[in-house]
């Protein structure tokens, strides 16, 4: 049979290859007939071997004849972001720094898709160590908005939403620090979850900045956001700060979510709503879901998180100071690019280094040297991380009003190439998103409306607190359900 | 020392970038310099807060030590290692510049 892949989640290709009407081979081929040709367009991957690829598929479909198949997601394909470890493959953070650096090992999320059979279908490009909003702080080359190809497509984990939104892959996984899955998914029009810090493993996902860092699925729909989730959280004895798996099926807890959301509180933070500060696209958006909320049976009540001004601030300084130690390891000796312009130990580091990284990486690495610099940790180091506290503890009272808090992803729709060239421009359009990450608790991005006049599409944000994917995932299908932007495509 | 809480008002990024380890062209210092600052004038907006009571968050989940016993595991990578080098020699060796100055290499 002919198979749509504009509209073709994890769970349908599943049934597919279940009921024999497909075969792995088909699927993949497909995928990478389709890769072959809009890539050019997109350049939504960096690393993709179609000969690798489709050796695993005969031996999924081998398997899957046998009745020796690793489940019922065995054959299907899925990429990750370039930062995540798979054996033999090149692992380049989207810099030149690791441009010839080959994994000798699987990241955790790898080896548990591996087992499930899933097939790792190629690397997609990202901003430059994930620092980044627009994914065109790629040191290989910008990525395109799928939807229109003069916007940018997000970041950091741009090439992995840009891939899914094309339809070039039905799955991928990010990572996200500050919103690094949750923006590119709006920006897309894709879902992008963001699980409780610890959920997932970061055994094998290169570090930017360790205490924020989690990986997440970006998927076509909710559903297979969750699918996605389920085969990789849970305790990983590799990483020591990831937690125990629940005795939940979060596939099911989508499956069962029914059409109300009756006896659901949802909260709408009032220092988020502030006149003026979003574009009228999305504060129309956000009106428009809140009003679905309430048809949809949810009481919504407005909550306060009155330390949001600062949560930003708070962020850079956190976020650069531990990427500022991460990135210390790139010397040019042990791996990664050595200059070849130097007459000395310490000649090699400094010119190694500078040519390495990209513009934006040096910014984060001196601004997280300055904030821990002798005489300089208290008054901002220390000082980001007690109102780290006071974000925590605004989102712990403000989970005691309602369930979920629900928010814009981005102040303004996906931006033109080109034009966020301010550093400090760049990191205010983060604002939405960085708390869920100081606070360490879970948040989702599904596709809402789309501008019309701009042919791009809008998200919106759904947090909720540390464990509390159930919830999560349920209102968010719920939502998804009931807005038909999900049957909308990009026209390529 | 006198100024361990006080904000700064600007960044001396030559400075920052010699601890960093980073070459800084004397073409991109400007910029650089431009940049830094206009960062740090707005991350200084913590300086207004009071916060001496409030115990900082190192990491968002509450994290217990946990205690495991401490088993050899081989991973047998180590020639997979060496071979990411930038500049490997035979007998899996990683080659670097002189470390201590002194005789120029013979």
């Amino acid at each position: 049979m002919n198979i749509d892949l504009k509209t073709l989640t994890i769970s349908e290709a599943s049934e597919l290859l279940a009921s024999g009407k497909i075969s792995s081979v088909q699927l993949c081929s497909d995928y990478i007939e389709r890769i072959e040709k809009i890539e050019p367009e997109i350049k939504a991957f960096v690393y993709f071997d179609k000969e690798s690829v489709l050796k695993s598929a005969e031996e999924s479909d081998i398997r899957r004849k046998k009745g020796e198949h690793f489940g019922s997601f065995d054959g299907i394909p899925v990429s990750v972001k370039d930062l995540i470890c798979v054996k033999d493959q090149p692992c380049t953070c989207g810099s030149k720094m690791l441009k010839d650096v080959h994994s000798p090992y699987d990241a955790t999320v790898v080896t548990r898709l591996k087992e499930k059979g899933f097939i790792i279908f190629g690397r997609n490009n990202m901003d430059e160590f994930a620092m980044g909003s627009t994914c065109e702080n790629s040191s290989y080359y910008p990525t395109k908005n799928p939807w229109n190809l003069n916007r940018v497509p997000g970041g950091s984990s741009g090439g992995s939403a840009a891939a899914v939104a094309a339809s070039e892959v039905p799955a991928s996984l990010g990572s996200d620090t500050g919103g690094s899955v949750r923006q590119p998914a709006a920006f897309c029009g894709v879902v992008g979850l963001k699980p409780t810090y610890g959920r997932v493993s970061r055994y094998g996902l290169v570090a930017y900045a360790s205490s924020l860092d989690q990986i997440g699925p970006i998927a076509k729909d909710v559903h297979d956001a969750a699918i996605l989730l389920d085969m990789i959280s849970g305790k990983d004895h590799l990483d020591s700060t990831s937690l125990d798996k629940e005795d939940v099926c979060f596939a099911d807890v989508v499956k069962s979510a029914g059409n109300s959301l009756k006896g659901m509180k949802i909260g709408m933070p009032k220092e988020y709503y502030i006149e003026g500060a979003l574009d009228e696209s999305v504060f129309a958006d956000i009106k428009q879901t809140e009003k679905l909320f309430k048809e949809l049976g949810a009481e919504i009540v407005e909550v306060s998180l009155p330390h949001s001004k600062y949560a930003l601030a708070s962020y850079y300084i956190i976020a650069t100071a531990e990427a500022s130690a991460n990135l210390a390891r790139f010397d040019g000796i042990r791996y990664g690019h050595r200059s070849q312009d130097s007459n000395n130990l310490h000649e090699l580091y400094l010119n190694s280094r500078k040519e390495g990284f990209g513009a934006e990486v040096k910014r984060r690495i001196l601004l997280g040297t300055f904030v821990l610099s002798s005489g300089y940790h208290d008054a901002y180091y220390l000082k980001a991380q007690k109102v780290r506290t006071l974000i925590r503890e605004d989102f712990n009272n403000a989970f005691k009003k309602c369930d979920l808090i629900l928010s814009p992803i981005s102040p303004c729709p996906p931006f033109e190439a080109g034009t966020l060239l301010d550093p400090l421009q760049m990191y205010l359009a983060d604002i939405y998103t960085i708390s869920v990450n100081l606070a360490g608790i879970c948040g989702i991005s599904v596709p809402s409306d789309i501008v019309k006049n701009l042919n791009v599409p809008l998200g919106i944000q759904l947090i909720g607190p540390a464990m509390g994917e159930s919830k999560l995932l349920k209102a968010a299908k719920v939502f998804e359900d009931n807005r038909t932007i999900r049957k909308f495509v990009p026209n390529l | 020392m006198t100024n361990e809480k006080k904000a700064a008002n600007n960044i001396d990024v030559s400075y920052i970038a010699s601890l960093a380890r980073l070459k800084i062209e004397d073409s991109e210092k400007q910029k650089l310099q431009d940049d830094m600052n206009e960062i740090l004038g707005y991350i200084n907006m913590l300086s207004e807060l009071k916060i001496e009571d409030v115990e900082p968050t190192m990491y968002a989940c509450d994290i217990k030590n946990v205690w495991r016993e401490d088993v050899l595991e081989k991973k047998n990578i180590k020639e997979y290692l060496i071979e990411n080098a930038p500049e490997n020699v035979d007998n899996n060796l990683v080659k670097v510049p002189q470390v201590i100055p002194g005789e120029e290499e013979a």
